[in-house]
């Protein structure tokens, strides 16, 4: 069915406004467009790793979730949503339940990327039908800005101070997305937030409705954390994808297909320019860092297009 | 036994709720006002909008209703925290970020 941005605002939301996330964050805008991919008549389990997510979403008694919703630990929400729907088949084989019902886990790049990974990588190889969707933001932001495996190259975070010691994180940022693919698993994709949402809509519902485990890997800024004004989000994802540092595209049954093409492919410094977190590496005298993210970008994207034929 | 958000108040006594303290409805957050975070106050001139809601996913607090005829209404300012995300994507300039005086 072809995409039409009004018909997709008028589904309603299956998540509610009044949970405590920062003004401007990117993570509730994640949720609530994969959310209503979800087919209306469809019901959903909801599971979230601890995150920025889980514990502004969850105060209780107050939860911003319409769908059934559980949070166990960092560890463990793979796990978690595993049992859930090893659950449901059974009680659907007894006869016991009779409506479609959809699993879908949320994490940050905290639980996703490192804490979580091994019972999300169990989950994967033991095939349960559900959607991993990992918000990232490229550092543990909910415990005030520590670096995570996600963390690109550089940035600076509370536990990887820019200063003359270290100049920023020391290591890449980790390729999740293409480890996800390794899994075997039968959909994943690389999305964020672009102009009328049509990416990561149409995405989320080919994750959500393709049978077996299936990941999206969104890009959700924080402005906290990246350090630019809230009201430039989408000017940072744009960014990020005309820079080729996040390139937009899926895997099906292993084959990858490049969603967007750049018109001309703009030099890391658009991207890393709008961000705090990466003001250092203006300043005279550490250009190399520039010219070495630009070096790691382009050699990311031709492996990419390899794997995507072009 | 209580198992409604609105119910657990200060006074309520160990015995009276579930067992895991379960609450059983969903969205309870809904009576949570967010609103008075702002510092920034979205307003926008209808004379300008053009509907074509690009403003309406890009809401992180679901303050940017889109009605059943399809048509975005007025901004829900108990939710609205004022980031500007939405002023910043509208190609019409129709949304302005004024100063919320209280
Ligand atoms: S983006 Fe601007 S023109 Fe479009 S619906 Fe929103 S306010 Fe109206
Ligand atoms: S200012 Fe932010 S929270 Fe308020 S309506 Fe616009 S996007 Fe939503």
């Amino acid at each position: 069915m072809a995409y039409n941005l009004k018909e997709n605002l008028m589904k309603e939301d299956r998540f509610s406004g009044g949970h405590r996330m920062c003004a401007g964050c990117g993570s509730p805008i994640a949720v609530r467009t994969v959310l209503r991919a979800l087919d209306p008549e469809d019901k959903a389990v909801v599971c979230s790793a601890t995150s920025c997510l889980e514990v502004s979403t969850f105060m209780y008694p107050y939860n911003a979730w319409k769908d059934s919703f559980i949070h166990n630990a960092f560890e463990n929400a793979a796990a978690t949503i595993s049992g859930v729907e090893a659950a449901y088949n059974l009680m659907k084989k007894k006869g016991k339940i009779d409506e479609t019902w959809k699993f879908i886990t949320f994490g940050g790049d905290g639980g996703t990327y490192d804490i979580g990974f091994q019972s999300l990588s169990g989950a994967f190889e033991r095939g349960h039908d559900f959607v991993y969707v990992c918000y990232d933001n490229e550092a543990y932001m909910n415990t005030g800005i520590q670096r995570s495996s996600s963390t690109p190259h550089f940035a600076d975070t509370t536990t990887t101070p820019a200063g003359t010691v270290i100049p920023g994180k020391l290591q890449q940022k980790k390729n999740l997305t293409r480890i996800m693919v390794a899994h075997g698993s039968p959909y994943v994709a690389q999305t964020t937030f672009i102009g009328n949402f049509r990416d990561i809509t149409e995405k989320a519902h080919k994750a959500i409705y393709t049978k077996g485990p299936c990941f999206l890997n969104v890009m959700a800024p924080c402005p906290r954390g990246w350090r630019y004004p809230t009201e430039k989000l989408m000017e940072v994802t744009k960014a990020a994808v005309e820079t080729c540092v996040w390139p937009l595209y899926e895997v099906i049954e292993g084959k990858y297909v490049l969603n967007y093409m750049p018109k001309n492919k703009l030099p890391v410094e658009e991207y890393l320019r709008l961000q705090g977190r990466f003001a250092h590496m203006f300043k005279p005298g550490n250009e190399w860092m520039i010219e070495q993210v630009q070096q790691e970008v382009d050699k990311n994207w031709e492996d990419l297009l390899k794997l995507c034929n072009m | 036994m209580t198992h409604l958000a609105k119910d657990m108040t200060p006074d309520v006594k160990w015995r009276d709720i579930t067992p895991g303290c379960n609450i059983f409805e969903g969205g309870t957050s809904a009576s949570v006002q967010t609103g008075d975070w702002r510092v920034l106050k979205p307003v926008i001139d209808w004379d300008k909008c053009r509907q074509c809601l690009l403003c309406a996913p890009v809401c992180p607090d679901m303050s940017i209703p889109v009605g059943k005829d399809g048509k975005r209404g007025e901004f829900d300012y108990f939710y609205c925290k004022g980031c500007g995300v939405c002023a910043n994507v509208c190609p019409f300039d129709a949304i302005t970020m004024v100063k919320d005086e209280k």
